[in-house]
């Protein structure tokens, strides 16, 4: 590795910057922002799974004192119903606006149905009690077998699938249908197949801090936006649309955000406290309750998946095919595409087909979390992979490492794959002590892979250098996972200058150019391209200033250590960063740049896991007793913040597989919409999440960089449930491994009549 | 000419070949020369699914090159958490 490039500040880990701010409690979130005029609003929801509204009665509410503004769905623009219609029943501004508010039917339990702004919350919530709405209540439909049954109660009567032929209204909103190859032919070459089919429960991202934002707005149409997102310029852009304003009359403020995992992609209560807003000629603030995000805000919903998978007596993988069933909620839109793109895509399979139904039920219109739709593809895959392990008496580590798709693998989603750490990953698990330590009594190892895309995307940057030396970074993206700090590492590193030098803003809508949301693990891979590009900028205006302070021409002057250089030497003494930044008003001006792109060279990411339970025989509870999470991470900039995100998302998995899940009565109604029933792990439930970085560059980023956010949270699941069954030679197929149900399995097995 | 990989589903709608070589030196022009061969095609992919040129895919192709020896896969867009 002698040619490997020495870095100065890339590979370390320096305090972040907005640190200090968090640790002390000054950061703002969204629900901390308070203007001297502001009122409340609070949101009424529907008590019903399905119902047709057939009237809504606010005088009482609107008579109420304190109370300034009452709307309903009818006081928001129907802008996209015509569209919709047109395209049968399908246009995802039309679905974004009817769920933000009910128009004719409540879709589902804990659907807006009503607002309210007045001067306090408890005015407010007073004020929904007077709300007098009528309902004929309908037959709904909670997951994917009822929704499919013949005769189903329909969620939308007048959509038609997309992808399916001829086909009249029925709950599915999405046929798709992806692969290459026979899979028949690779089954017939396979000396053993496997099939099974796994289901995973509805699980929300469970992100700390509730929704929350306040609203301004001005008699001239102006519109001003704090808001707690995974974009504000996402914020912006859909306010602006439902409500049918110019952009350029909309700035959002980023606040600090309290965890979003692709849940906060999207838009609940802005367009509503704009409405109030503009209604009452006050500004207002808006903060769900935890019950609210639970009932009303995107969890990712349920899914069933068959599979069946073949292979060679040497380990050799020939064809693999699955069915996936995702809801996507009232409206659609679940992962189900991901789904199909990711389940057989660690692996080469020389035949592959997967086919994907986006199916709507009357539950929440589903939201991204974190590599959407690839953890319960997994899920399937990889059970089944360590199901042919054993029946192959093979490593799984091995079985894996025969078939891992590696440059040049026609990958199952289409394309080949350019560079990637898949093998590597798989051999650092192999190679970790913990992959060979021995385990006690009740005691399992599970292993699991898994992959996601990564994004690019659009992103801009600004840079401006300041006079006495030091940098301020502009940036679009909210920062969720310490972008600040690895975006000004990149800063520091290029400019060969103190880390502390650089400061980072998270910029508002109206200070820097337009910005993709914080999502798709995209934030240090593509913005930190922008900033590289605009700091460069800066070092070839630096060298300029250089050159004309020694009336050279400007081609002789480079960039060194944090200082101009006249033919790359020592004579006439270089210029340093501080004092070519003091004298900038005489060489030509402020120094400042900017950059903005579509990024382009995303490096694909593979991690893979090894998790070791141990299974209580008496209480079938499932206790993670060592846990280790290996990745490829191209190159971790901060590794702090990498092994951050591994171990976050190797939680969530764990959680997810374990424990989490909601609980809907025969009505539809959510009954655990709180983090006491709805039980996430906590510290205390998980061991010290070990973390190995794989550093496998890619190639198109500057410094190597892929992304890290969403690929931890692929293999957990898997990785959890080989591993119980390694413990108690029992497969399970759906989530979650509740104790209950691990003791009936166990129970089961215990039997006299089981074999 | 490049050689284009169209999703199975979509393939059975028009003329059944999977693999076609097609003249184009962008996206855009490539999908009117899919279009000129089986009409309708272009309008079905154009803005609605992404564009993989190489292995390396594009939200929002329609101006990214595609060189005489591309391979190039349609796929379904994707969205991040």
């Amino acid at each position: 590795m002698s040619d490997e490039k020495k870095f100065r500040w890339v590979g370390t880990r320096p305090i972040r910057p907005d640190g200090v701010d968090k640790v002390t409690g000054r950061a703002q979130y969204g629900a901390d922002f308070a203007l001297p005029d502001m009122l409340w609003g609070r949101v009424l929801r529907s008590p019903h799974a399905h119902a047709r509204i057939l009237s809504i009665e606010t005088g009482a509410a609107a008579a109420l004192e304190g109370v300034h503004a009452v709307m309903t769905g009818q006081d928001l623009p129907d802008l996209f119903a015509e569209k919709a219609a047109a395209a049968g029943g399908h246009d995802d501004s039309n679905n974004l606006a009817h769920n933000v508010m009910a128009r004719d039917k409540a879709l589902y339990h804990g659907h807006a149905v009503a607002a309210v702004a007045a001067t306090s919350r408890e005015i407010a919530e007073r004020a929904l009690e007077l709300i007098d709405v009528e309902y004929e209540v309908l037959p709904h439909v909670l997951d994917i077998p009822a929704a499919l049954a013949p005769g189903a109660p329909l969620v939308h009567p007048d959509r038609v699938a997309q992808g399916i032929e001829n086909s009249g209204p029925s709950n599915i909103a999405k046929r798709l249908q992806i692969g290459h190859g026979d899979p028949e032919e690779g089954f017939a070459e396979a000396d053993e197949i496997i099939e099974r089919e796994f289901s995973t429960r509805p699980v929300h991202q469970g992100y700390i801090e509730p929704h929350a934002c306040l609203a301004q707005t001005t008699q001239d149409g102006r519109v001003t936006l704090w808001s707690s997102s995974q974009g504000h310029f996402m914020v912006r852009d859909y306010t602006a649309k439902l409500l049918d304003i110019d952009l350029s009359l909309v700035r959002v403020i980023p606040a600090e955000i309290g965890g979003g995992f692709g849940g906060k992609t999207t838009v609940y209560l802005e367009p509503i406290a704009v409405s109030l807003s503009r209604k009452s000629g006050r500004s207002v603030k808006m903060v769900m309750s935890r019950e609210e995000v639970f009932r009303a805000s995107g969890p990712t919903l349920g899914t069933r998946i068959k599979i069946k998978v073949g292979v060679t007596r040497e380990g050799v993988l020939t064809a693999g095919e699955a069915t996936l069933h995702y809801e996507g909620g009232a409206f659609g839109g679940s992962s189900v595409g991901a789904g199909c793109m990711t389940i057989f895509a660690p692996y080469a399979f020389p035949h592959v087909r997967s086919t994907g139904y986006d199916i709507m039920v009357n539950k929440p219109k589903g939201a991204a979390y974190r590599a959407p739709g690839a953890p319960m593809a997994a899920f399937a895959l990889e059970t089944v992979m360590d199901e042919l392990a054993q029946r192959l008496e093979i490593d799984p580590v091995d079985f894996r490492l025969r078939n891992a798709a590696k440059e040049g693998t026609l990958a199952s989603f289409g394309p080949r794959y350019r560079r990637i750490g898949c093998v590597e990953t798989l051999e650092a698990v192999r190679d970790h002590p913990h992959y060979s330590a021995p385990l006690g009594p009740n005691q399992g190892r599970g292993v699991a892979l898994g992959f996601w895309f990564n994004a690019g995307l659009q992103s801009s940057a600004g840079v401006n250098l300041n006079p006495d030396g030091t940098v301020t970074v502009l940036s679009g993206n909210p920062d969720i996972g310490g972008s600040r700090a690895s975006l000004a590492i990149m800063t520091a590193e290029e400019l060969g200058i103190e880390y502390e030098h650089v400061d980072v803003m998270v910029a508002d809508t109206h200070a820097v150019g337009y910005t993709d949301v914080t999502g798709g693990s995209r934030v240090t891979f593509a913005t930190g391209m922008a900033i590289i590009e605009a700091v460069r900028d800066v070092m070839g205006q630096l060298c300029q200033r250089a050159a004309a302070v020694w009336e050279v021409d400007a081609e002789r002057v480079s960039w060194h250590e944090g200082e101009a250089r006249l033919d790359g030497g020592f004579e006439p003494a270089p210029l340093g960063l501080a004092e070519l930044a003091k004298n900038a008003g005489k060489t030509g001006g402020p120094i400042s740049a900017r950059a903005a792109l579509t990024a382009r060279g995303v490096g694909m990411g593979f991690g893979a896991h090894i998790c070791d339970v141990e299974v209580d025989p008496e209480t079938g509870r499932i206790d993670v007793i060592r846990y280790t999470a290996v990745q490829d991470a191209g190159r971790a900039i901060h590794p702090s913040y990498v092994e951050g995100q591994m171990q976050g998302g190797a939680v969530q998995g764990i959680g997810w597989a374990l424990n989490e899940e909601y609980v809907f009565d025969d009505e539809g109604r959510v009954q655990n919409p709180g983090f006491l029933d709805y039980r996430i792990p906590v510290a205390s439930d998980v061991p010290m999440i070990d973390t190995v970085i794989v550093e496998v560059p890619n190639p198109a980023h500057p410094y190597g960089v892929r992304g890290v956010g969403e690929v931890p949270i692929v293999p957990p699941i898997p990785a959890v449930v080989n591993a119980v069954h390694a413990a108690t030679g029992i497969r399970f197929c759906d989530l979650p491994l509740s104790p209950a149900r691990v003791l009936a399995r166990l129970d089961e097995a215990r039997s006299p009549g089981s074999a | 000419m490049a050689r284009v990989i169209l999703p199975q589903a979509l393939a059975d709608r028009f003329g059944g070949e999977v693999q076609l070589e097609i003249e184009g030196g962008n996206v855009r022009a490539l999908l009117a020369a899919l279009d000129a061969r089986y009409p309708g095609i272009g309008q079905e992919l154009e803005g609605r699914v992404a564009v993989a040129i190489d292995g390396e895919i594009h939200n929002d192709p329609l101006l990214e090159p595609v060189e005489e020896q591309s391979e190039v896969h349609f796929l379904p867009r994707l969205a991040g958490g």
